[in-house]
């Protein structure tokens, strides 16, 4: 088993179109590595260059100790899960998961041998004899894992892989192919645009935005401690709630006239100059008292069951703030918004990037 | 949800598929029935009398060792111009699905010569292989082959191959791109990172994901060389030399038209007819069961 390290990758597409622009990574061994964005950031452009896809424009691809720029996707020994499955249509399942091994001239007794493992690890076994367009959805995604465990890969590719499978469907194999990783411990870089997929899955979260990395970090830091205003909105359902906001000195902004005391905050910001602060739908005391306070006018609740989203303006700004269903009445229209400066995040304006402690 | 249109009532079905089963029933059945009535009969040379002889017709084209000769040269010429214009066109189709530059003006290129008609692409041929006149027959002769389609049989047979390839390349090519272009590209970069090499790739994967097509294809293209090459064999060879590249539809034109043996022509035209029927029928027998995926 490898790790996989990118140095200052690049994808310059026909045009000059950059793509990537310039991304470096280490994704340790055995880790699962999680690339999240939105569609267009370079992530499946990046996942396909490792695979050998695409041709790397500039900067170095290893695998292990291996540089890989040149070397053929065969020869890389990575298995990939594509999207859309992409099985052999007209070969059994048993053959779709013996076909990379029969490739590689290995043994017909070991073939049989290890393509009944994997189908036993996946619960696939009664339908080694069907085609693929006799499965379901979500069989079929098993098949495409059991195609890649059965090569015993450095590393496991996969490229958006639940994002054709039903809602109920796509938790149950999110699940599956954590503990299957944590099984076999294989080195996996998984692609999505679904920042709840990237969360639970990841040991290490990369977010991207245009062929950038924003932030790289586990989940729980990237959550706690976005680096810029585009993770601190992507990461979070509802996202983060941002409002401009003037510094008033140090520890303290204020947000329409109201002050709010900030833990993390950096030395020596002007008073007077602009600032961007915010603050997570989950983290504000809806109805509560604290240090600090902001008022807001309710324009609309939304019920989700357990918790309630209560919609409105904050000095003007859209506002989100979750609360726990019965806590407050649906029709309250004023709210009084307790802060935890321990929960507020700034940003600069002009940079995005976050003004909190160096 | 229901898709089905309801439409009330007979005359606006009938009125919609009158103009098809009209041309049909003119131009298909009232003329093979005329066959079948016509291959019973016998007339004399100048038109003037018929009577009716049964199965005569028949019997005496069984005798007639021309008629076999021209089943196998058939059999021969439709094997060869199938293989061939498949084979070219999909190696042309799989280089064309590849993107190169320039590769629109490529496909529009390719798809050119089926546009020109084929008594047309005959003579062109011809000239280029004329035994004196033809361009390309030079340097054939300078390699030290006594090229000449006039009087070598092979030659001829190889000319004629040559020409009805040619024009039905373009045909195959644009059926076998779109058949290429709708496998998915995910498909076979997954077979690429299983190992398999370019030619690998292509025998294990692609060639099979075709097979409806190049199925459909060749049941087209036997079609083709048993009655559109006639426009060909007419400008090229006209069936010679000495009937030896005579076709069996070309024979129905040699017997009729200019042997005026009209019930002769017709009893071939009528086994022509269910020979064509016959093979269509069999290919398709065996796409059912072989080619689905």
């Amino acid at each position: 088993m490898a790790g996989v390290t990118l140095d200052t990758v690049r994808k310059i597409y026909a045009g000059n179109v950059e793509a990537v622009k310039g991304v470096s990574l280490s994704i340790e061994d055995g880790s699962f590595c999680v690339l999240v964005g939105p569609s267009g950031c370079g992530k499946s452009t990046l996942l396909r260059m490792i695979a050998g896809l695409e041709t790397i424009s500039g900067g170095e691809v290893k695998i292990g100790d291996r540089v890989v720029n040149q070397v053929e996707p065969a020869d890389r020994d990575i298995a990939m899960v594509f999207q859309n499955y992409a099985l052999y249509p007209h070969m059994s399942v048993y053959d779709n998961m013996a076909y990379g091994l029969r490739n590689r001239g290995t043994p017909k007794g070991e073939i049989e041998k290890r393509v009944k493992e994997a189908a036993r690890i996946l619960a696939i076994e009664s339908f080694l004899a069907r085609k693929p367009r006799q499965l379901s959805g979500g069989q079929r995604q098993r098949v495409a894992m059991g195609r890649a465990i059965v090569r015993k890969p450095q590393v496991f590719l996969f490229d958006e892989p639940l994002s054709n499978l039903d809602a109920k469907l796509r938790v149950q194999m999110r699940v599956e192919i954590k503990r299957l990783q944590r099984a076999l411990g294989v080195t996996s870089i998984y692609v999505t645009h679904d920042q709840v997929e990237a969360m639970t899955l990841s040991d290490k979260l990369v977010v991207m935005s245009g062929g950038q990395v924003e932030q790289v970090g586990t989940p729980a830091e990237v959550y706690r401690r976005p680096e810029t205003r585009f993770v601190a909105t992507f990461i979070g359902s509802p996202p983060m709630n941002i409002l401009p906001g003037t510094v008033e000195g140090p520890g303290r902004v204020s947000v329409g006239g109201q002050s709010i005391a900030v833990t993390d905050m950096r030395d020596g910001l002007t008073p007077g100059s602009a600032i961007e602060v915010g603050l997570r739908p989950e983290d504000v005391q809806a109805g509560g008292v604290g240090a600090s306070s902001l008022s807001m006018d309710v324009d609309f609740v939304e019920e989700l069951g357990a918790t309630q989203l209560f919609h409105g303006k904050v000095a003007g700004a859209e506002f989100i703030v979750q609360a726990s269903t019965g806590q407050l009445p649906a029709d309250t229209r004023k709210l009084t918004l307790a802060v935890d400066p321990e929960n507020v995040h700034l940003f600069d304006p002009q940079t995005t990037k976050r003004l909190g402690r160096e | 949800m229901e898709k089905r249109a309801h439409i009330s009532g007979w005359t606006l079905p009938l009125l919609l598929i009158l103009p098809q089963m009209a041309i049909t029933v003119i131009f298909f059945y009232w003329p093979a029935s005329q066959a079948i009535w016509q291959s019973f009969l016998r007339e004399d040379a100048f038109g003037l009398a018929s009577e009716f002889v049964g199965f005569e017709n028949y019997a005496s084209l069984f005798e007639q060792p021309e008629y076999y000769r021209a089943m196998v040269t058939t059999a021969i010429f439709s094997s060869l111009v199938a293989f061939f214009s498949l084979a070219c066109a999909l190696l042309l189709a799989s280089q064309a699905d590849k993107n190169l530059r320039g590769g629109q003006a490529f496909k529009t290129l390719l798809v050119w010569p089926y546009a020109v008609a084929p008594a047309i692409a005959g003579v062109l041929w011809l000239f280029m292989f004329h035994p004196t006149l033809g361009t390309l027959s030079k340097p054939i002769k300078a390699v030290g082959i006594d090229w000449n389609p006039m009087l070598n049989a092979n030659h001829a047979m190889t000319l004629l191959v040559l020409s009805a390839t040619w024009k039905q390349i373009s045909y195959n090519f644009l059926f076998f791109l779109a058949g290429l272009q709708a496998i998915p590209k995910s498909v076979i970069e997954a077979a690429a990172i299983d190992g398999a090499g370019p030619l690998r790739r292509f025998w294990t994967v692609i060639f099979p994901l075709l097979s409806p097509t190049t199925f459909f294809l060749l049941v087209v293209n036997i079609v083709y060389v048993f009655f559109d090459t006639f426009g060909i064999i007419d400008a090229v060879t006209g069936g010679g030399p000495a009937g030896q590249t005579t076709t069996l539809v070309y024979k129905v034109y040699a017997d009729g038209r200019l042997g005026g043996d009209l019930g002769g022509s017709a009893a071939q035209s009528v086994i022509l007819m269910i020979i064509v029927i016959a093979l269509t029928a069999i290919q398709f027998r065996y796409v059912e069961r072989k080619v689905q995926y």
